[in-house]
């Protein structure tokens, strides 16, 4: 016969669960319950690991890697060049990109002759790997953002330059007296 | 044309070495061409030199070679690094490209000077991913530039609206003028100036528009000469190319269009090995025929597997050595591939 409960027991650690009667103070319950109720009690007086995300937050590794940022310039242009390196590193197909030519006057706004017109990265596709990071020759995207926050949609999920690019910091005190 | 299979009628053969390669070549071969018909890597790069294009060759100094042995009758080897492009094989000469030392330190320098004055704006270029100097700065370049002073700059030449050029990115390779000469019953472009202050231009600013002038495009080796109706439309890497021909009056009509999604974005000639033009197609064909109907698509042109344009194409059926024994897991991967490409959008 092979197989059942008369089968030999091949490491022999097999262990025969036997169950005993219970006791007088096993029978009253109340010694567990004591028990029971002390480890629940001294649990309050413990302090509280819970990190209250996102009002608190817990130390970040220093290469952690979060939302993408595009970059600009120390005159406040954008960086990209929409080269398409970042998207051809991309493992997961992620990032995508609409190149244009930079028209006169538009010079104060973008870097090169070329600029992204559209940039979106899927964030759902996203791995977070940093290879765009990695691949880009202008300096223009890094990773260095908080966590990408949860949505309902999946199409809010695909983040544009209007969430990508770096907010102006400079920029406007520089060019205000003109405006 | 004139150098390669020119089968002399007593039909002599030369026996030539190259990198301890012997082959036998017609007389009046050069050592370009003989090392061409050898193929893989003792083939020196050519910047300037065309086989296509008479004349052409001896100015970039990239396909340097060494000579070690003269010839049977000469056997001492020639004083200096020589053009392989220009100098025709003797017989019993032996030459080295790849295993000589002296010849790769050579061409590290030509690359330097090469890269002297050019912008380096790759990110830009609308040639990055198919660029002859790209290629040839990665495998003989330095990392970084000893240049100190600013670079060379022109001022901006419009050469008509369907052809950009860059003049900070050329390296005056003469390509485009033979082009314009050997092509076209008359040129309207040229080289201006002299040494450094060298540029392609066209005589007070008339536009190049001759029914061949876009195979300017497909010689220049650099991104100086580019296709303006392409200009910025995608990076070269993410396009499609597929060979297909037309019933052209003028030209061959057999072109490669380069597809991204149902669009055609670009027509260029079809490139053989050494990124020469298989035949020179008319305007027509490469500038206002952009629909699909107009072709009869052959099929997808093969791109070195090497090659950046094949980079993150994954519809390309290549199973793993097991699968290809196995009829059933054949198919059920061919399966597999399928459903994956319906879900693409």
């Amino acid at each position: 016969m092979v197989g059942g409960n008369d089968m030999q027991s091949l490491s022999n650690r097999k262990k025969v669960f036997e169950q005993k009667p219970m006791g007088f103070w096993e029978r009253i319950y109340l010694p567990a319950i004591f028990k029971g109720l002390s480890i629940t009690i001294k649990h309050f007086f413990k302090p509280i690991p819970t990190v209250r995300y996102p009002e608190v937050e817990r130390p970040y590794s220093k290469n952690f890697r979060g939302q993408h940022s595009l970059k600009r310039d120390e005159e406040g242009r954008e960086r990209c060049t929409a080269c398409g390196l970042c998207a051809l590193s991309c493992p997961a197909e992620a990032i995508t990109m609409i190149a244009a030519e930079r028209q006169k006057g538009e010079e104060h706004l973008y870097r090169e002759e070329k600029y992204a017109a559209v940039y979106e990265i899927n964030m759902l596709r996203c791995i977070f790997c940093g290879l765009c990071e990695e691949a880009c020759p202008k300096e223009a995207i890094y990773l260095d953002g908080p966590h990408v926050t949860a949505d309902y949609l999946r199409k809010d999920f695909i983040y544009g330059k209007d969430k990508l690019v770096e907010p102006r910091f400079d920029y406007k005190e520089k060019h205000e007296p003109t405006a | 044309m004139a150098d390669r299979g020119n089968d002399m009628a007593e039909d002599v053969k030369l026996k030539v070495t190259i990198d301890g390669i012997p082959v036998e070549v017609a007389p009046g071969t050069t050592i370009m061409n003989a090392a061409r018909q050898i193929g893989g890597d003792v083939v020196p790069p050519a910047m300037c030199y065309y086989s296509k294009l008479e004349g052409s060759g001896g100015k970039c100094r990239t396909c340097l070679v060494k000579v070690s042995k003269g010839s049977e009758k000469d056997p001492r080897p020639m004083p200096k690094l020589v053009a392989s492009c220009r100098t025709t094989v003797m017989d019993g000469m032996e030459v080295q490209n790849i295993t000589s030392p002296e010849v790769l330190e050579a061409r590290k320098g030509v690359v330097e000077f090469l890269l002297i004055n050019h912008p380096l704006d790759c990110p830009i270029c609308d040639q990055a991913g198919e660029c002859h100097l790209q290629d040839l700065s990665y495998q003989h370049g330095l990392a970084d530039t000893r240049y100190e002073f600013e670079r060379r700059t022109f001022d901006k030449i419009d050469i008509g609206d369907k052809i950009q050029l860059h003049m900070t990115r050329c390296i005056l390779c003469y390509r485009c003028v033979m082009v314009a000469d050997q092509l076209t019953p008359q040129r309207v472009h040229g080289v201006l100036g002299r040494g450094d202050a060298a540029e392609i231009s066209t005589y007070i600013k008339k536009a190049v528009d001759n029914e061949f002038s876009g195979n300017m495009i497909d010689v220049c080796p650099v991104g100086a000469l580019t296709d303006k109706t392409f200009r910025f439309k995608n990076r070269v890497w993410f396009t499609k190319p597929v060979e297909a021909h037309r019933d052209c009056p003028t030209c061959s009509g057999k072109v490669t269009l380069w597809y991204k999604g149902e669009e055609v974005l670009r027509v260029t000639a079809r490139k053989d090995t050494y990124g020469e033009a298989e035949e020179f197609i008319c305007n027509t064909c490469r500038f206002d025929k952009k629909a699909t109907a107009d072709w009869v698509i052959e099929g997808p042109r093969k791109v070195k597997r090497t090659s950046v344009i094949s980079a993150n194409h994954y519809e390309q059926f290549n199973p793993p050595p097991v699968v290809k024994k196995n009829l059933a897991l054949q198919e059920a991967n061919k399966e597999q591939l399928e459903r994956t490409e319906r879900l693409l959008p």
